[in-house]
């Protein structure tokens, strides 16, 4: 039987790392659909982030491979952004496509520069960073304070997406375009400038999500890799009511449901693993129904 | 205009595609032609590949024209062609010594059944909690997927317990299939359906209404006898029938066993068949076989010119942003004439 202890740290650092690209991604769509805007696009951006992330870091090192990941993020967020604010298409059915071009580039490029099926490209994954002292505390230390750089990032995102949704001058315009388009814009802001903006820190948000899965993770690519995190990241978003620290704890909630099944595997526990994988998304189902019931999403979200 | 559109952002898609593969250092022309000939270049090509990759793309279109007409938006489509295969190879299994009269519409109507069962829990939630139908559909593709393993892995396993598949279902729960094709009597269906909706669309008051939901639900509220939340909440249940039907025809059609990835994305790419088809059921058949002709000809073309048939999903996203794109300018248009 393993100690409690060691087991009980094990799952909340596996939970907490579980959700770091989550949280990256949920963090920046939070900014995005406050806006107005809802990106279905995050998926294929985070998947290109992944993608762009591996063959960043294979010509020169883990940090070009995050820089890249960004970048990746950013150029199909303007691309979804010219086609469903600029031109306002559809959002839901502009993002569903931008995923499937995502999908087919990032498939096709990764056989091109690999080979098809073969095995592929393996990167060093990032060390953890362990803060001196709070590493060594029971059960939290090693799920807060031992874990790669990423993880840091998207923890301190959190109060910083806080203060700047509900603190700052900017972040007033992003609210106010995400309730009313009309008198916002009669009080003299650019929508549309205004949720460029979001929608592409969103996509560079995502885009180092995907980064994150690949060089502090997994450490290689596949096809496909993200597997719906994107979406997931999405339902985290509401689930989470748009609001930072509301997303963050979704996140980790998420996190920890997707951590059990290890829990539950280290106790010998003779359950099917495939309930687990659903576990995450049926809790995230039924608690949409009972937080989405109290609170109301941004007015505008989803309109042209 | 409204054939013009879709047919320049083919156009437009496969050109993209042919400059990408020149980029990229392959001979375009010669890709081009492996696929088209994997499409078209033979009898046996069209019969075997293209229609029959057509069916359930053409099934699963026609339910998420449907949705999409009443104003609901359905991205669960892979999940609910999961349940219905499921569904359809559970009852297949169990069918064996029955006539096929009875044996493959019992099997069908499980399908039916499953698929539209799939989509309660999002239409329960849309009416009673209001959350989006677009998140809580997509949750569940992940949940059917996940129940696709276990089954093959527990209850539907194949009696040696070797592979992760099901055993083949009954002999009277197949499909009938064309001579020296594989072409299966999936394809009756197929026109049936798109028959139906057809008809229901074009000829019924229900149809009228549920268009008016989608092009506005206050609207249509407002000035008539209209529940929107209702007819939404049917075309929804509608669609999810109709992807379980396509998981269905597939089981007892073409695999005539449960196994992971079944779908290579069908869910997906039925959103951009009903898409470009502007959601009307008629022009869902042509879209079908073009989706249909693509994707066999993208097998062809990495068989032959080398090119990862992925590629054809940056072809396909193509067509959905510039149809996307020309339906935004015209409504734009629209407005400015009527002001």
């Amino acid at each position: 039987m393993t100690d409690p202890v060691v087991l009980i740290g094990g799952f909340l650092a596996a939970a907490v790392r579980v959700a770091t690209p989550l949280l990256l991604a949920a963090t920046g769509e939070t900014l995005t659909e406050r806006s107005g805007v809802i990106n279905l696009g995050l998926e294929g951006m985070m998947l290109a982030g992944a993608l762009a992330a591996t063959l960043g870091a294979s010509a020169s090192g883990p940090w070009t491979g995050f820089a890249v990941a960004v970048l990746a993020g950013i150029l199909l967020a303007l691309l979804f952004a010219a086609v469903s604010i600029v031109a306002q298409a559809d959002q839901i059915i502009a993002g569903t496509a931008i995923t499937l071009a995502a999908v087919g580039l990032t498939g096709t490029v990764y056989r091109e520069a690999f080979g098809a099926g073969g095995a592929g490209l393996t990167l060093p994954t990032l060390a953890p960073l362990a803060v001196p002292g709070l590493s060594r505390l029971p059960l939290l230390g090693p799920a807060l304070f031992a874990q790669p750089m990423p993880t840091y990032v998207a923890l301190l995102a959190v109060p910083i997406s806080w203060w700047f949704l509900f603190r700052t001058r900017a972040g007033l315009l992003l609210r106010a375009t995400g309730e009313g388009a009309a008198e916002a814009r009669a009080a003299g802001v650019r929508i549309n400038a205004v949720r460029t903006a979001a929608t592409v820190a969103g996509g560079a948000f995502a885009g180092l999500a995907g980064a994150t899965l690949v060089l502090a993770q997994v450490g290689s690519f596949a096809e496909n890799m993200t597997a719906g995190r994107g979406y997931v990241a999405i339902a985290i978003v509401v689930l989470g009511r748009w609001h930072p620290i509301g997303v963050a704890i979704a996140a980790l909630l998420f996190g920890a449901a997707t951590a059990l099944q290890f829990v539950f595997q280290a106790i010998g526990l003779a359950v099917p693993y495939q309930l687990f994988l659903m576990l995450p998304y049926v809790l995230t189902l039924l608690a949409l129904g009972g937080a989405v019931g109290r609170v109301r999403a941004p007015a505008e979200l989803g309109r042209g | 205009m409204a054939a013009k559109v879709p047919l320049l952002a083919i156009l437009l898609g496969v050109l993209l595609l042919a400059a990408g593969l020149t980029l990229a250092g392959y001979d375009a022309v010669a890709a081009l032609g492996a696929l088209w000939n994997g499409a078209f270049g033979s009898w046996y090509a069209f019969s075997s590949t293209t229609l029959v990759r057509a069916i359930p793309l053409t099934i699963i279109g026609l339910g998420i024209a449907l949705a999409f007409q009443g104003g609901a938006l359905n991205i669960g489509a892979e999940g609910q062609f999961y349940a219905g295969a499921i569904a359809a190879t559970w009852v297949g299994l169990h069918v064996a010594g029955r006539p096929p009269v009875v044996a493959l519409p019992s099997v069908l109507a499980a399908a039916l059944l499953a698929g539209g069962g799939w989509v309660v829990v999002p239409v329960w939630l849309r009416l009673r909690y209001g959350v989006l139908e677009v998140i809580s559909t997509l949750l569940l593709n992940f949940v059917a997927a996940s129940l696709v393993s276990l089954m093959v892995q527990g209850p539907l396993q194949e009696s040696r317990r070797i592979y992760p598949q099901s055993d083949p279902i009954a002999m009277t729960a197949r499909l009938p299939v064309l001579p020296g094709t594989r072409l299966h009597a999936g394809i009756v269906l197929m026109l049936l359906a798109a028959a139906g909706l057809w008809y229901l669309f074009a000829r019924t008051l229900w149809g009228f209404r549920l268009r008016a939901v989608g092009a506005g639900p206050r609207a249509a509220t407002i000035s008539g006898r209209i529940d929107a939340r209702r007819m939404a909440a049917v075309a929804l249940l509608g669609s999810g029938a109709l992807a379980g039907l396509a998981g269905g025809v597939e089981v007892t059609g073409v695999s005539y066993a449960l196994f992971q990835n079944l779908s290579p994305g069908y869910g997906f790419t039925g959103i951009a068949v009903a898409l470009l088809a502007r959601l009307k059921p008629l022009g869902v058949l042509a879209t079908g076989l073009l989706f249909g002709a693509l994707e066999a000809g993208a097998g062809a073309m990495q068989r032959e010119a080398g090119v990862p048939a992925v590629a054809v999903y940056v072809v396909e996203a193509v067509v959905i942003l510039v149809v996307l794109l020309a339906d935004a300018a015209a409504r734009r248009n629209l407005l400015r004439t009527a002001t």
